[in-house]
C-alpha cells in the first residue's frame, strides 16, 4: 500500500477547474517532485492535502485512511508536515518558539496543567526542547536560536520553515517550492537536507519545486501537472524528455499564465 | 547586555532569565507588600485601583497581546464577574472563598461561549461583534432587574475570610493585600501560559491561522480558549471592582470602560505583563495627576478648580495618539530601549529596535 | 397611518446612520482603516454648521454656513489623514481602529470646550415643520434628510463611476499597488477619500442637528451606524446605506411592538446575529487569503 494515495481528485473554483481527476501515489521512503508551469495546480494539490481545500470529487489517503474524514488540524498530527510557498512563520515569536510549535502534536499536557505549569508539564517541556534541538543542529540555526523572526533574511526563514515542519516528526513532509528565492550555495544545502531527511530519518518527501537542477538531483519520481491534470509521470530523466512537457513549458497554450493558489 | 550561559532547558523555562532579575523582581514584590506602612489610605486605595485595573488588562491583554484577538466588549465580563460574585454570596448566601473563584469561572465559560459563534471573524469585524456584546450586557443587566436590580444597582457586601474582614474604607491595608496577592497569582498563571505549548499556540494563532492549522493546532479551539481564559480573569477583576466600588449597576461597566481597558494595554505596550501594569499605572493615576496639576496651576493663576468634562478622557486619548504614532510597543517598549540604552551605553544605534512594515498585507483577504 | 409615520421617521435616521456608515465603508474600502471617529466626525460637522449659524455664535444666514461646515470638514478629513494617518501606513488594522477612537476622544472634547455640554438646537430652515401629503402630516426635517440622502447617493455613484477622480479612487482601492504602477497617486487618493468622508459626515451631521437637539456625545451614534455597516456588508456602499435604513426602521418598529428595555437590544442582536450567521454582511466582499 502506497503512503499517501491521489485518487481521482477534481477542485474547481467557480467554473475554473484548478485540478482535473488527478491520480498518483507516493510511496514509503521516496522523494516525489511534481512540476508544472504556475498555475498548473501544484500547490494546489497541497492545499488539499492540508484540507485547505475540499475536492469536489476524488479520495485522498494516508496510509489506507481517507484525509477527508479529518479536519484541517488534525493533518499533523496523522504525521504530514508541510511548509508554504510564501513562508507563513509565526513572526512574533522567536526560531525556537516557532519549531516549538511544530511540537504541538506531540503536547500530552491539558490546559488546565499547563495554567499551574506542573512538574508533568515542565518534563514535557524538556522532551520538547531536547527534540527542537536535534532539528537546529541538523539545519545549524544555532545562530538564530533566539533570534525573532520578524528580523530573519529569507533563506534563513525558508530554514526555519523546513525545520518547523520536521519538528512535527512526520512520516510524510510537504516541501512547496524549497528553493525559490535561494541562492546557488543555499539551494545546494537544501538538496543535501532533503536527501538527509529520506536517508537518515526515513521521511518520505514530497515537494514542489521549479528548479530542475533540485529536482533531479534529489527526486526518485517526478510527476508533471499542466492546468491541473497529469501530463507524465517517471524519474527525473523521462519527465523532462516527454514531448508533452516540452509543449507544455515551452508554449502549445494560448491562454494567459495563471496563478490559481 | 547580560549573556546568560545556559547548562540546561530550564534556563529557558524558569520564571526568571538570571539571578539578578529574580532579585529585582522580588525586590519589587517587596516594596509592594510594605507599601501600606508607606501609604496613607488615600494612596492604598489608589494603588488597590491600579492593581484591579492591571488584573483586568492582563485578561485582556491574553487575548489581544498573545491571541491577537481584538476585543471591544470586555467590559461585559467585568459585570458578568462583578454580578456573579456578589449575587452568589447575596442569594445564595456562598462565602467570598467560594464565590470569587465561581465568578471567573462563570465569566470565562460565558467568554468561551460567546466567542466559539465569533471564532471565524477577524480584526475589525470581531471588534464590532465585542462592541455589541458589551451593548448588549449593559441592557440586559437592566432587562434581568428582579435579579440585578437594574439601574439601582447592587451593594456589595463586606468580605469575610475566615473571621477576617476585609473591607475597601474599614480595613484599607488588608483589602490592599488580597488584591495584590490575586495580582502576583494572575502574573505566575499568566507566565505559565507563556512558558507552555498553550501560549506558543496562542501566539500561532496570532501570527498565521494557517499554518497554526498545518501544525495541529486547533485553531478554533484555541481562540475559544484564549477568550475563555482572557474573559475568566477578567471576570476575577469584576468581582474585586465590584468590592472596591461598594456599589455597583449596569453603567459601572459600560461601553466606555470596555474602550477605556483595550486603550489601556495599548498604551502599556501590547504583548507583555510590564505592558498590563504600565497601562494600568496610567488609568489609575491619570485622574489624580489632573486633580493635581489643575490645583497646581490654580495655585499660580490663582483661578477657580472647576473640572472640565472630558478632560481625562482627552488628556488619555491624545497619549495615546502619541503612542501609536511614535512608540507603537507602549510605554514598555520606551521602557525596552531605554534600559538597552544604558546597558550598552555608548554603542546604542537607532535603528536597534526598527520595525519591520509589512505594506503589502491586506487584512481583507482572509 | 401610524406605521405609515414610523415608517418615515424611522427611514429618516435610517439615512443618517447610513451616511455615517458610508463615511466608514468609503475609507475601509480605499485604505482598509477604520475610521471609529466617523460619528464624532459627524458631530464635529453638526457643531461647526451650529457655531456659523446660531444668533449666540456667529449668527450667520444657514445656507451660507452649510457650504462652510462641509469645506471645513473635507478640509478637516483631509489634513488629518495627511498628517496623522499616512504616518500609519503599513501598521495593522487595529491600531488604526484604536487610534481613531482615542481620536474621537479628544474631539468630543474639543466639541465640549469650544459650544458647551448643554444639548443645543441648530437654528435650522427645515426643523420643527410639517409637510402634508393628502392626510398624511411628515415633519419636513425627516422628508428632507430622506431626499437629500438620495440625491447624495446618487451623486457619490455617478462619481464613483464617471469621473476620472473617482475611477482612480475606485481602482486604488482595489488594489493599492497596482494603482500606484499605474501612475495613480494613491497618497493624495487616500487624502481625499478621508476629506469626501469628512464631507459627508457633515452632510449627516446637519440633517442630524436639524432633527433634535446635539451635544459632543452624540458622535456615540457612531456605534449605530457600525452596526449599520457590517449589517450591510463592509466595503459596500449600496451595503452601508441598506444596513442604515435597517437599523433605522427597527428602532422605532421594536420600541413600537416589544415592551421597552428589550427593543433598544434590537440592532445590536441582529448584529450579532448576522456576525455570527453572515459574517461579511448581506451584501459582502471579501476574499480569501491566498497559501
Amino acid at each position: 500500500m502506497s503512503l499517501l494515495e491521489i485518487d481521482n481528485v477534481t477542485l474547481r473554483f467557480g467554473g475554473v477547474v484548478a485540478v482535473n481527476q488527478v491520480s498518483f501515489s507516493v510511496e514509503e521512503g521516496e522523494v516525489f517532485a511534481l512540476v508544472g508551469p504556475n498555475g498548473a495546480g501544484k500547490s494546489t494539490v497541497f492545499n488539499l492535502i492540508s484540507r485547505i481545500y475540499e475536492p469536489v470529487e476524488g479520495d485522498i489517503r494516508f496510509d489506507g485512511d481517507s484525509l477527508l474524514r479529518h479536519p484541517p488540524h488534525d493533518i499533523a498530527k496523522l504525521g504530514i508536515a508541510r511548509t508554504f510557498q510564501n513562508i507563513e512563520l509565526f513572526e512574533q515569536a522567536t526560531v525556537l518558539q516557532n519549531l516549538l510549535v511544530g511540537r504541538h502534536r506531540h503536547r500530552k499536557s491539558n490546559f488546565i496543567s499547563e495554567l499551574l505549569f506542573t512538574p508533568s508539564v515542565r518534563e514535557g517541556e524538556r522532551r520538547h526542547r531536547a527534540a527542537v534541538e536535534k532539528v537546529i543542529d541538523f539545519l545549524d540555526l544555532q545562530a538564530y536560536r533566539d533570534k525573532y523572526i520578524a528580523g530573519l533574511p529569507y533563506g534563513v526563514r525558508k530554514v526555519v520553515e523546513m525545520g518547523r515542519a520536521l519538528a512535527i516528526e512526520p512520516r510524510l513532509l510537504l516541501l512547496d517550492e524549497p528553493a525559490s528565492g535561494l541562492s546557488v550555495e543555499e539551494t545546494q544545502d537544501v538538496a543535501f537536507w532533503i536527501e538527509d531527511i529520506k536517508k537518515q530519518m526515513g521521511v518520505t518527501v514530497l515537494m514542489v519545486e521549479h528548479d530542475m537542477h533540485l529536482v533531479s538531483a534529489v527526486s526518485d519520481r517526478v510527476l508533471a501537472l499542466a492546468d491541473g491534470k497529469v501530463l507524465s509521470l517517471g524519474t527525473a530523466q523521462e519527465v523532462q524528455n516527454d514531448p508533452k512537457v516540452i509543449e507544455a513549458y515551452i508554449g502549445g497554450s494560448d491562454e494567459p499564465e495563471r496563478e490559481v493558489a | 547586555m547580560r549573556t546568560v550561559f545556559k547548562t540546561s532547558y530550564d534556563a529557558d523555562i524558569n520564571y526568571f532569565r538570571h539571578g539578578a532579575q529574580a532579585t529585582w523582581y522580588m525586590l519589587l514584590l517587596a516594596i509592594a507588600l510594605i507599601l501600606p506602612f508607606l501609604m496613607g489610605t488615600f494612596w492604598i486605595g489608589e494603588m488597590t485601583n491600579m492593581l484591579i485595573w492591571a488584573i483586568a488588562g492582563m485578561g485582556l491583554m491574553i487575548l489581544v497581546g498573545q491571541t491577537g484577538q481584538a476585543s471591544l466588549g470586555h467590559a461585559a465580563f467585568l459585570a458578568i464577574g462583578c454580578y456573579a460574585n456578589v449575587l452568589l454570596q447575596l442569594k445564595l448566601g456562598l462565602p467570598f472563598l467560594l464565590s470569587f473563584p465561581l465568578a471567573g469561572v462563570i465569566a470565562g465559560l460565558a467568554g468561551a461561549l460567546i466567542a466559539m459563534p465569533m471564532t471565524k471573524l477577524h480584526g475589525i469585524y470581531l471588534a464590532i461583534g465585542t462592541l455589541a456584546i458589551s451593548i448588549l450586557t449593559d441592557d440586559l443587566i437592566v432587562i434581568a432587574e428582579p435579579l440585578t436590580n437594574g439601574v439601582v444597582g447592587l451593594f456589595a457586601p463586606t468580605i469575610d475570610i475566615l473571621g477576617l474582614q476585609f473591607d475597601r474604607y474599614a480595613t484599607p491595608d488588608r483589602f490592599y493585600w488580597m488584591v495584590l496577592f490575586v495580582a502576583v497569582a494572575v502574573v505566575l498563571v499568566y507566565r505559565n501560559i507563556l512558558r507552555s505549548p498553550l501560549g506558543r499556540a496562542f501566539a500561532a494563532v496570532r501570527d498565521s491561522e494557517v499554518s497554526a492549522q498545518a501544525m495541529g493546532v486547533n485553531v478554533a479551539r484555541t481562540k475559544a480558549l484564549s477568550f475563555g481564559i482572557s474573559t475568566a480573569i477578567t471576570g476575577l477583576a469584576g468581582a474585586l471592582m465590584g468590592h472596591f466600588a461598594g456599589i455597583f449597576n449596569n453603567e459601572t461597566f459600560n461601553i466606555i470602560i470596555s474602550i477605556q481597558l483595550l486603550l489601556m494595554i495599548v498604551i502599556g505596550g501590547l504583548g507583555s505583563i510590564h505592558g498590563a501594569f504600565f497601562g494600568a499605572i496610567v488609568v489609575a493615576l491619570l485622574p489624580q495627576a489632573i486633580a493635581i496639576s489643575r490645583d497646581l496651576i490654580s495655585g499660580f493663576v490663582g483661578g477657580g478648580t472647576v473640572a472640565i468634562p472630558g478632560l481625562e478622557s482627552a488628556i488619555f486619548g491624545a497619549m495615546l495618539i502619541g503612542f501609536i504614532l511614535f512608540e507603537p510597543m507602549g510605554i514598555y517598549g520606551r521602557w525596552l530601549k531605554i534600559r538597552t540604552y544604558f546597558e550598552l551605553f555608548p554603542f546604542y544605534r537607532k535603528d536597534m529596535f526598527r520595525r519591520q512594515k509589512s505594506y503589502l498585507k491586506t487584512e481583507r483577504m482572509r | 397611518m401610524d406605521v405609515l409615520q414610523l415608517f418615515v421617521s424611522g427611514l429618516a435616521n435610517g439615512c443618517v446612520y447610513g451616511l455615517i456608515a458610508l463615511g466608514f465603508v468609503l475609507i475601509y474600502k480605499a485604505t482598509e482603516a477604520v475610521n471609529f471617529a466617523q460619528g464624532d466626525f459627524m458631530m464635529l460637522g453638526a457643531f461647526i454648521t451650529l457655531g456659523l449659524t446660531n444668533d449666540q455664535f456667529w449668527g450667520l444666514p444657514f445656507w451660507v454656513s452649510v457650504p462652510i461646515a462641509i469645506a471645513c470638514m473635507g478640509a478637516f478629513g483631509y489634513l488629518l489623514d495627511m498628517l496623522v494617518l499616512r504616518r500609519m501606513f503599513g501598521q495593522s488594522q487595529v491600531a488604526v481602529v484604536i487610534l481613531t477612537i482615542a481620536l474621537g476622544f479628544v474631539l468630543r472634547f474639543v466639541a465640549g470646550v469650544i459650544w458647551g455640554h448643554q444639548p443645543v438646537s441648530l437654528e435650522s430652515p427645515i426643523a420643527g415643520k410639517d409637510v402634508r401629503f393628502g392626510g398624511l402630516v411628515l415633519g419636513l426635517d425627516e422628508v428632507t434628510i430622506i431626499i437629500v440622502t438620495v440625491i447624495l447617493t446618487v451623486l457619490l455613484y455617478f462619481y464613483f463611476n464617471r469621473t476620472k477622480l473617482g475611477v482612480a479612487m475606485q481602482a486604488a482601492s482595489q488594489n493599492q499597488l497596482a494603482a500606484y504602477y499605474m501612475g495613480i497617486p494613491v497618497k493624495r487618493i487616500h487624502s481625499l477619500i478621508w476629506a469626501l468622508a469628512g464631507a459627508v459626515a457633515a452632510v449627516a451631521g446637519i440633517l442630524f442637528a436639524s432633527k433634535g437637539s446635539i451635544d459632543p456625545s452624540i458622535g456615540l451614534l457612531g456605534i449605530k451606524a457600525f452596526a449599520a455597516a457590517v449589517i450591510g456588508g463592509f466595503g459596500s456602499l449600496p451595503g452601508a446605506l441598506l444596513g442604515g435604513i435597517i437599523v433605522g426602521l427597527i428602532e422605532p418598529f421594536a420600541s413600537y411592538y416589544i415592551a421597552a428595555g428589550y427593543s433598544q437590544i434590537m440592532p445590536y442582536l441582529l448584529l450579532f446575529l448576522i456576525l455570527v450567521f453572515r459574517p461579511h454582511g448581506i451584501l459582502a466582499q471579501v476574499h480569501r487569503k491566498k497559501v
